[in-house]
Formats: C-alpha cells, sequence, structure tokens
C-alpha cells in the first residue's frame, strides 16, 4: 500500500520542484474549466429564465382573420383586400365557431383593440383601448389596485401607462382627439398588474373597457380584432389549433392561429443552438488549453531528459517512468479542476448576473452541472495531454538520455 | 558451480554508428570475472573503458555477443529485468556523477533506495553512509551545484552503495579527489571487496590500479 505511493510522492515532488512550469499548466486548465462552466452555466441560466417567462404565457391561441382569405367575410364592395387593418377582423358569428370548438378547452374570449390618440390635461398620447366583455376582464386579468370596471365609462389602465401619464385611481381620460371632434372620458377603476410582452394582449400601456364603452366610440359591433384561447393544458395547443383550422378553413380560409407554444419552442431551439455555439467556443479555449498543458508537458520532458536518464540507469523501470509523468499530469489537472470550479462559480455569478441580468437559476442542477462537466473534462485533458510525453519519456533510451546536455 | 564466473563477457563487440563512419568502441572482447573479484581496468582516453563498463552494467546491449550475468545471458532478459538488476545487484558510479541537480545530495542517495524498498529510511542507513563517504547532515541538504567536484563524487558513490549491489562499477571514482579523500575511498572500496562484493574499477592511476588483484588494459577497444 505505501509502495505505491512512492511514486505518486517523487510526482509531487517534482511538480514541486518545476513550481513555474507547474503554474503554468494549472492556469492553462483552469482557464479552460472556467470558460467551459462560464459559459455552459449563462447559456443555462438563459435559457431557464426565458423559458420561464415565456411558459407564463404559453398557454394562449390567438385567432386572427386570415390574410389570404376575403377581407372580413364580404364586408365592404370592393373593399382593399389585405389593406388597411380595420378591414381584418372576426366576424361574431366566427367567433361563436371558435367558441363552440375551443371552449371545452379552456377560456375563450373575443377582444377589441383600436389605436387612439389620448388626453390627460394637457398632455397627448397614443395607446391603445381594448374592448373586452366585461365578464371575461375579471378572468384573463389582475388587479394591482383598484377594482373591476361595472359601467361603460370606467376602464382600466396598464402600469406603464399610469407611471407616464401620473394616473391613479379616479382620474380622468378623454379618448379621442379633441381637435377633430368628440371625445369621450372614461374615469379610471382600477391598474393592471405588470404582464409584459405577450402575444395575446398587451396591457401594461392600454387602457381597458367594456365592449360596449368600445363599440360606443369605434363603432363595428361584432367586428372582433382576435379571438383568444387560454388553454387549461399548454399540451393541447396543437390539437385545439389544428381542429379549429379543420373545421374553418375547409373552404376557405377564414383565420389564422397562433400558437405560441410554438413560437415557445422555437425561441427554446435558438436558445439552445446558441448555447451549443457558445459551447463551442468555450472548448476552442478549452483546446488552446490542453494544446499548452502538452507544450509543458513536452517541454518538461525535454528539459528533463537528463534527469530521465539517470532515473533510468539507477534503476528506474519503464512504466515508473510513465507513472511519474501520467500522476504528474492528474495532479496538475486535478489542481487545475478544482481552482477552476471555484473560480468558475465566481466568475461565472457575475456572467450571469451581467449577460442574463438574474441568477435566480444559478443553482439550478441544469446550470451547476457546467461546473463538474468543466472539471471533468479539463481534468481528462490534461490527462490526455501528459500521455504521450509520459510514454516518449519512458521510452527513452538511458545512455542516449544521459548524454543530453 | 562455484567456478561459474559471476560476470562472462564473449566477443563483445560494440559499435557506434556516426554518419562520418561506424566507430567500433569495442572491439571482440571476452573476459571473465570471478565472484569476488577486484578489476582495474586501465587504457588511455577514448580505448573504450566507459563503454564496457556500460555493458556491464546493463544500461547498454552489445552490437553483438553475449553477456552472462550468474549464468544468465542478458539478451535472453527483457527492459524489466535488466533495469531490476541496475537497481539491486549493480551499483554504477558514473564518471560524471550523473546525480539530480534539483534534488538534495540526500535525496539523490534516497532515491534508489525508494524505488527498492518502497518506503523511507526510518533506520538512519542514508544518513549513515553519506557520513561514511565524508558527506555530513549539513552538507546533505545541498544540492549537487552547491557541492565540490570530490563531494559530488562521493554522493555519487554513496548513492551507488545505496541498495547494497553485489557488483560495483566505478568509472574513475577518485578521479577528482585529492589523495587523502581518494585514499579513503580506496579503502572503503577495497572493505566492500573483502566483504564479497565483486568490483570492476576504471582508473588511470596505476597506485590506485595496484589495490585490485588483476589488471584489465584496453587499447582501442581490445584487451591487450
Ligand atoms: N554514444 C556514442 N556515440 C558515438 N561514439 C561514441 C559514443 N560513446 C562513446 N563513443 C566512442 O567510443 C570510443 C570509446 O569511448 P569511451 O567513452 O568508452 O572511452 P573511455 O575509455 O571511457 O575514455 P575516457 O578515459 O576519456 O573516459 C570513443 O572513441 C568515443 O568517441
Ligand atoms: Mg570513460
Amino acid at each position: 500500500m505505501r509502495g505505491k505511493d512512492i511514486i505518486f510522492r517523487l510526482a509531487v515532488r517534482s511538480i514541486r520542484l518545476h513550481f513555474l512550469r507547474s503554474t503554468l499548466a494549472v492556469l492553462g486548465i483552469v482557464i479552460g474549466v472556467v470558460a467551459i462552466a462560464t459559459m455552459g452555466m449563462m447559456g443555462a441560466n438563459m435559457t431557464l429564465s426565458v423559458t420561464e417567462q415565456l411558459s407564463e404565457m404559453g398557454n394562449v391561441l390567438v385567432v386572427t382573420e386570415s390574410r389570404e382569405g376575403g377581407g372580413g367575410g364580404m364586408s365592404g364592395p370592393g373593399g382593399p383586400s389585405g389593406g388597411s387593418d380595420d378591414d381584418d377582423f372576426i366576424p361574431e358569428e366566427q367567433f361563436k365557431d371558435i367558441e363552440r370548438i375551443a371552449s371545452k378547452y379552456g377560456t375563450v374570449y373575443a377582444l377589441y383593440s383600436e389605436s387612439d390618440t389620448i388626453e390627460v390635461g394637457d398632455e397627448e398620447r397614443r395607446a391603445t383601448i381594448y374592448g373586452l366583455d366585461q365578464d371575461v376582464i375579471p378572468e384573463i386579468l389582475t388587479l394591482a389596485s383598484g377594482a373591476f370596471p361595472k359601467s361603460t365609462s370606467s376602464v382600466l389602465i396598464g402600469p406603464s401607462l399610469a407611471g407616464r401619464l401620473d394616473l391613479t385611481l379616479g382620474s380622468k381620460i378623454d379618448i379621442g382627439d379633441s381637435d377633430e371632434g368628440a371625445t369621450t372620458t372614461v374615469r379610471v377603476v382600477g391598474i393592471i398588474e405588470e404582464r409584459g410582452m405577450s402575444m395575446d394582449l398587451n396591457t401594461d400601456s392600454a387602457i381597458i373597457g367594456s365592449e360596449k364603452l368600445f363599440t360606443g366610440i369605434y363603432g363595428g359591433e361584432g367586428e372582433y380584432r382576435q379571438v383568444n384561447i387560454i388553454l387549461d393544458d399548454i399540451n393541447e395547443a396543437g390539437n385545439v389549433s389544428d381542429e379549429i383550422e379543420e373545421q374553418m378553413n375547409k373552404k376557405e380560409e377564414q383565420v389564422s392561429v397562433q400558437d405560441s407554444s410554438r413560437m415557445l419552442e422555437n425561441i427554446t431551439e435558438t436558445l439552445g443552438t446558441m448555447t451549443t455555439f457558445v459551447m463551442a467556443i468555450a472548448g476552442i479555449s478549452l483546446l488552446v488549453a490542453a494544446v499548452s498543458i502538452f507544450n509543458v508537458m513536452m517541454m518538461s520532458v525535454t528539459e528533463r531528459i537528463r534527469e530521465i536518464g539517470i532515473l533510468r540507469s539507477i534503476g528506474t523501470q519503464k512504466g515508473e517512468v510513465r507513472k511519474m509523468f501520467i500522476y504528474e499530469s492528474a495532479i496538475l489537472g486535478g489542481l487545475g479542476a478544482v481552482i477552476g470550479a471555484v473560480a468558475s462559480l465566481s466568475i461565472g455569478w457575475v456572467v450571469v448576473l451581467a449577460m442574463v441580468g438574474s441568477t435566480d437559476y444559478f443553482f439550478a442542477p441544469a446550470s451547476l452541472m457546467y461546473v463538474p462537466f468543466g472539471m471533468a473534462i479539463g481534468f481528462v485533458t490534461c490527462v490526455m495531454s501528459g500521455v504521450y510525453p509520459a510514454w516518449s519519456a519512458s521510452n527513452l533510451d538511458p545512455i542516449e538520455a544521459l548524454r543530453a546536455e | 558451480m562455484d567456478d561459474q564466473p559471476l560476470i562472462e563477457v564473449r566477443d563483445v563487440t560494440k559499435v557506434y554508428p556516426l554518419k562520418s563512419g561506424d566507430v567500433t568502441a569495442l572491439d571482440s572482447i571476452s573476459l571473465s570475472i570471478q565472484k569476488g573479484d577486484f578489476v582495474a581496468i586501465m587504457g588511455p582516453s577514448g580505448s573504450g573503458k566507459s563503454t564496457l563498463l556500460n555493458q556491464l552494467g546493463c544500461l547498454d546491449r552489445p552490437t553483438s555477443g553475449d553477456l552472462l550475468i550468474a549464468g544468465r545471458n542478458t539478451r535472453e532478459m527483457d527492459d524489466h529485468e535488466l533495469t531490476g538488476l541496475r537497481l539491486n545487484t549493480i551499483g554504477y558510479i558514473f564518471q560524471k556523477f550523473n546525480l539530480i541537480p534539483l534534488l538534495s545530495a540526500y535525496e539523490n542517495v534516497e532515491y534508489p533506495y525508494l524505488m527498492k524498498h518502497r518506503q523511507e529510511d526510518e533506520n538512519g542507513h542514508i544518513s549513515r553512509l553519506l557520513s561514511k563517504v565524508g558527506i555530513d547532515a549539513a552538507l546533505a541538504q545541498h544540492k549537487p551545484p552547491e557541492l565540490s567536484g570530490g563531494q559530488q563524487q562521493r554522493v555519487a558513490i554513496a548513492r551507488a552503495l545505496v541498495n547494497d549491489p553485489q557488483i560495483l562499477l566505478c568509472d574513475e571514482p577518485t578521479g577528482n579527489l585529492d589523495s587523502i579523500t581518494g585514499g579513503q575511498i580506496m579503502k572503503m572500496i577495497r572493505t566492500l571487496n573483502e566483504q564479497g562484493r565483486t568490483v570492476l574499477m576504471v582508473t588511470h592511476d596505476p597506485t590506485v590500479a595496484a589495490c585490485a588483484r588483476r589488471n584489465v588494459i584496453i587499447k582501442d577497444g581490445r584487451i591487450t
């Protein structure tokens, strides 16, 4: 048992004696491990946080008028097809059809929307005005403060709009341009929680009122901008989308269904590609590290030819010389891997914070696994780059080696 | 059985192939050495003395001819076995000392001990050996480049003796020493021989050669 470690201890001593060279080799490994682990963690954290953000809205299907079909169910005679947005709408009958098909999978609601000028005191802005069924509003929106609107003159507003215009509960907003005609005055009764960007509703800078309020201002009753389906089960997205398209687009292309889970898949896939790309860069830096270690180990052999000759001539076996060099690279690799792991945790934290903006997922297994992964690759690379030098050291002819200067 | 020589050299030739033409360093040398013998090898510089010692020390293989050690032909031994012989049976004092410059004198002597015994020397064997050749404990901590030629030679002698070898090969063991220290070293080698070890010694010094039981003279790779 003790006999075995003699070679190991000799290897340790040799590392100590060649301190500078050993430090350089360790540094190479540390850089490689840090590159792999940090890049990997960055990719993983990015994927995790984006996926989480996206999956919150991943269960929504959005149905809109198909651009390829006729203009909004033959509305105007010879209306400009596919020209203005205003002509694309989903008529009431189609909404009923969609509701019939999809209501068993979740909440189906139609919405009106329009972009218009609004005035608060002297300030003028543009904002999106949504018209929604009063009964549906509480089901799909969450309030930060106030209450849901009960009358046609009360509205909800998004938090960004409230912040920009200093609006509070009870504030009054004039919808429409006072220079061009009549405006409608509404009162803020509630402020919605922040929701971020999504496909179905972008409420952060919008005004949300009842359907009656909306059609009272813009007309067009029963001509919805889009129909949203909030699914109970995200896995039904494909089925429901297929079913709607199959039933409604049989004769002509009436509607198009956007499946946000498919978008989610695409984004996740893109992120995956990016992570692979980033890992490839990390791999290149490890390759550079490997070459430098190989170089250091090879140098170590060349510089020590005479020493190896002496060792061989006084009775050190080939295998023992080989083992000594392998041990050396393994020790250097182990040291480099451990130091690299510690460094990756701290550097990785900083990089993730800077690049992803949050370290919420830093300690998730999918992220942390890159540390042992980087360590293993660094260690193996180091040992591998030590194999050839070790082999060539052990095969030196003792007499030839002794003659070297 | 007893009259079988410990070392038998049969028609050994060593040729160094060089671009400028082959150099025949040893030319059909035959020599047999009994156990307990003390042989001095003499000859002019470049005559092949170190080359012969390298063959006997199993560091090199002859181009042709056979070398038998304790009745076994070294041609039939693999590298592992020859290395074992170098570690356990043969002590070699090199002409150029061949100490490891990064290790202290003590560590240089300790090295073959560690390789053989696979554990550290807990009985003070190495320190005793070092002081016997005139290297005290303080000097033993020095590295070879910090030692004089004579001191290095004494460390090299201690290293050759540390595993208590049956055969001692000395390439000019007193070449770098003053006559007093040289005399001490020669006394040591003679004592080792009297204790039963077989000694082969290369030397230029006739008074040193006079200590040996037998003199062999080499000229241009041939025994004269
Ligand atoms: N590795 C080698 N390659 C080529 N020629 C060599 C080699 N080693 C020795 N020789 C040649 O072999 C011959 C004998 O060399 P060797 O070292 O045995 O001489 P020596 O008797 O020990 O001399 P010295 O007394 O100077 O030590 C010399 O001519 C030398 O040039
Ligand atoms: Mg010589």
